[in-house]
């Protein structure tokens, strides 16, 4: 009788995790199959039917190269790894001065940063706009990057809490043996926050790389499309070849697979962290 | 290196300012100083680029809470609210199960975790594709005999906000079960041992020892959800560009201040979402410092 139920259990609980998985996987799949299917096929086979040829890359060449799915791939590469440096050298500097010194103003400057992550970006962007474009620099790459380094505090916060788990003892010692306030900086809390800084690429990469708002608000021309813009683009043109706009979904898709299947332990660790305000 | 000359007294003033200052100019000129603008914007009838502006009280306020226009937007937000606690208890259903031996765990946990890594504008694609009459869905229901009930997801202005509830659970339901996975596995494994020696199944042990011990992350969560749904803004814009009835908040908030340049009208609007915000996110503060 004992063995009965939990058999029934046992069933219950792998078929929800197989429906689960199903309605995870079946939206990406179909789309996948619609990518390698030509014009007429599409027209004629069901979402749910595999393509006839699975290397029909004729609709890939499309979207990547009428898309310009490259130029979008590298300016997204270039405001994701400087967006990253610098909140990790931004952020680590402050955490720093906040968590190992005690001065006046410095519950203040605390306070101002936690606060700020209280304010939903999106809700300002009507006069982050303006200040921005005070400054000339609306269709530059200089907006999304000032602003995911001035408005995303996220790393901060990670910093700060890491920094209560290393020793002042370090500090102390390296005084002791004649290292300046920089040094210590550089040459000790850096390093050791490697764990951390991990965690902020990852949370931040993952967030600047999916962020379609700001590129979209902020820089319109064409050479400064990124992943998301480019892909929106293709509404217009192509609404009636979804074939090729599968393509475009699947270019966008398949760099952060692989980024995933690469560093999946690292990835669950850094958002299990990140979120925990 | 001069700098390492200097007394440590010296050097203490040096490096508070020198590594405060960008972060702290960055901070009050991105985050601090729009804020104080959308206030002062907020009271005036401002188009967003003529050099001259009047101060029209709280006119723009009044404009908010007295046309329907306005005010209905925050009724699609209770639908991605609705989603919202769906989307928990799937995650927290999830979490629960593949946190103890499961076949194939890593499978299901990157699968179902997948989603929530994908780009806004591929996951409103996906879903237009998914949803489009003929498309996935219907061929779906047909195949398992629920063919009368198809559609028109993105078209029945009754229906579509579903629709895009639905889309939005898909993209961050991995988020909060990855998120409650990581608070149980945390629990110690010496914790059920004793319960099981204590003859307690696996209902027992979720509500008496899982449940206790992350109740706070899913309040969290949930507060998250909350404004997460009033602020609700991707998935709507980049599908349907808010039409058919599933105009929210934000693209409201955006389409009045870019499109029909009413900028003293959007930012009073803003200010709105921002207090809602707020208050929600004060609240969870202090109902999570009332436990401990």
């Amino acid at each position: 009788m004992y063995r009965l139920k939990y058999t029934a259990a046992s069933i219950v609980k792998y078929a929800s995790l197989l429906l689960g998985a199903f309605a995870a996987l079946i939206p990406i799949a179909v789309v996948l199959f619609a990518s390698f299917k030509t014009n007429k096929e599409y027209g004629e086979t069901s979402p749910l039917t595999p393509p006839d040829n699975w290397l029909n890359f004729a609709n890939y060449s499309k979207a990547f190269i009428n898309g310009k799915m490259l130029l979008g791939f590298g300016n997204t590469v270039i405001i994701v790894v400087i967006s990253i440096i610098g909140a990790t050298l931004i952020g680590s500097m402050i955490a720093y001065v906040l968590n190992r010194f005690k001065f006046r103003g410095n519950k203040l400057l605390m306070g101002a940063f936690l606060l700020a992550t209280l304010i939903p970006s999106v809700t300002t962007q009507v006069a982050t706009f303006r200040i921005i474009n005070f400054f000339h620099l609306v269709d530059t790459r200089f907006a999304p990057i000032l602003l995911y380094l001035g408005t995303d505090i996220i790393a901060v916060y990670i910093f700060i809490q890491f920094l209560d788990s290393i020793s002042e003892s370090l500090d102390e010692s390296a005084m002791l043996d004649g290292a300046s306030y920089f040094t210590i900086y550089w040459r000790i809390i850096l390093p050791l926050l490697a764990p951390a800084i991990v965690t902020v690429i990852i949370v931040k990469g993952v967030n600047i790389y999916n962020d379609f708002y700001t590129p979209f608000l902020y820089m319109p021309s064409e050479d400064l499309q990124v992943l998301s813009t480019a892909l929106f683009k293709f509404k217009g043109p192509y609404g009636s070849q979804w074939e090729v706009i599968c393509a475009g979904i699947m270019i966008t898709i398949l760099p952060i697979l692989i980024v995933f299947l690469a560093l999946q332990k690292y990835i669950y660790n850094g958002f299990a962290q990140g979120s925990v305000k | 290196m001069v700098f390492k000359n200097l007394s440590y007294k010296t050097q203490r003033k040096v490096i508070i300012v020198a590594f405060s200052l960008i972060p702290v100019v960055l901070l009050f000129t991105f985050a601090y100083l729009p804020v104080f603008n959308m206030f002062k914007y907020s009271f005036t009838d401002w188009n967003g680029y003529s050099k001259s502006y009047d101060y029209v009280g709280l006119e723009n306020y009044k404009t908010i809470f007295t046309d329907s226009k306005y005010f209905t937007v925050f009724k699609v937000s209770l639908y991605y609210f609705a989603g919202s606690f769906v989307q928990m208890a799937l995650a927290l259903y999830f979490a629960t199960i593949l946190s103890f031996n499961v076949r194939f765990k890593n499978f299901f946990k990157g699968v179902l975790f997948f989603p929530y890594l994908l780009n806004g504008v591929a996951i409103g694609f996906i879903f237009l594709f998914f949803f489009r009459p003929d498309g996935t869905l219907d061929t779906l229901m047909q195949s398992i005999g629920l063919g009368a009930y198809t559609q028109g997801w993105l078209l029945n202005p009754k229906i579509i906000n579903i629709s895009l509830a639905g889309a939005s659970l898909w993209r961050y339901m991995g988020f909060n079960f990855i998120i409650f996975l990581g608070a149980i596995s945390s629990i110690g494994k010496d914790v059920y041992e004793a319960a099981e020696i204590d003859g307690a199944n696996r209902w027992h042990q979720f509500r008496h020892i899982i449940l206790p011990s992350i109740k706070s992350i899913v309040q969290l969560n949930l507060i998250l959800a909350i404004s997460g749904a009033i602020s609700a803004f991707d998935i709507p814009y980049i599908m349907t560009g808010g039409s058919n009835g599933s105009n929210t908040f934000v693209i409201q908030t955006v389409t009045t201040a870019f499109k029909y340049n009413k900028l003293g009208l959007a930012s009073a609007m803003a200010v709105v979402l921002l207090f809602i915000v707020i208050i929600v996110t004060l609240l969870q503060r202090l109902l999570i410092k009332e436990e401990k």
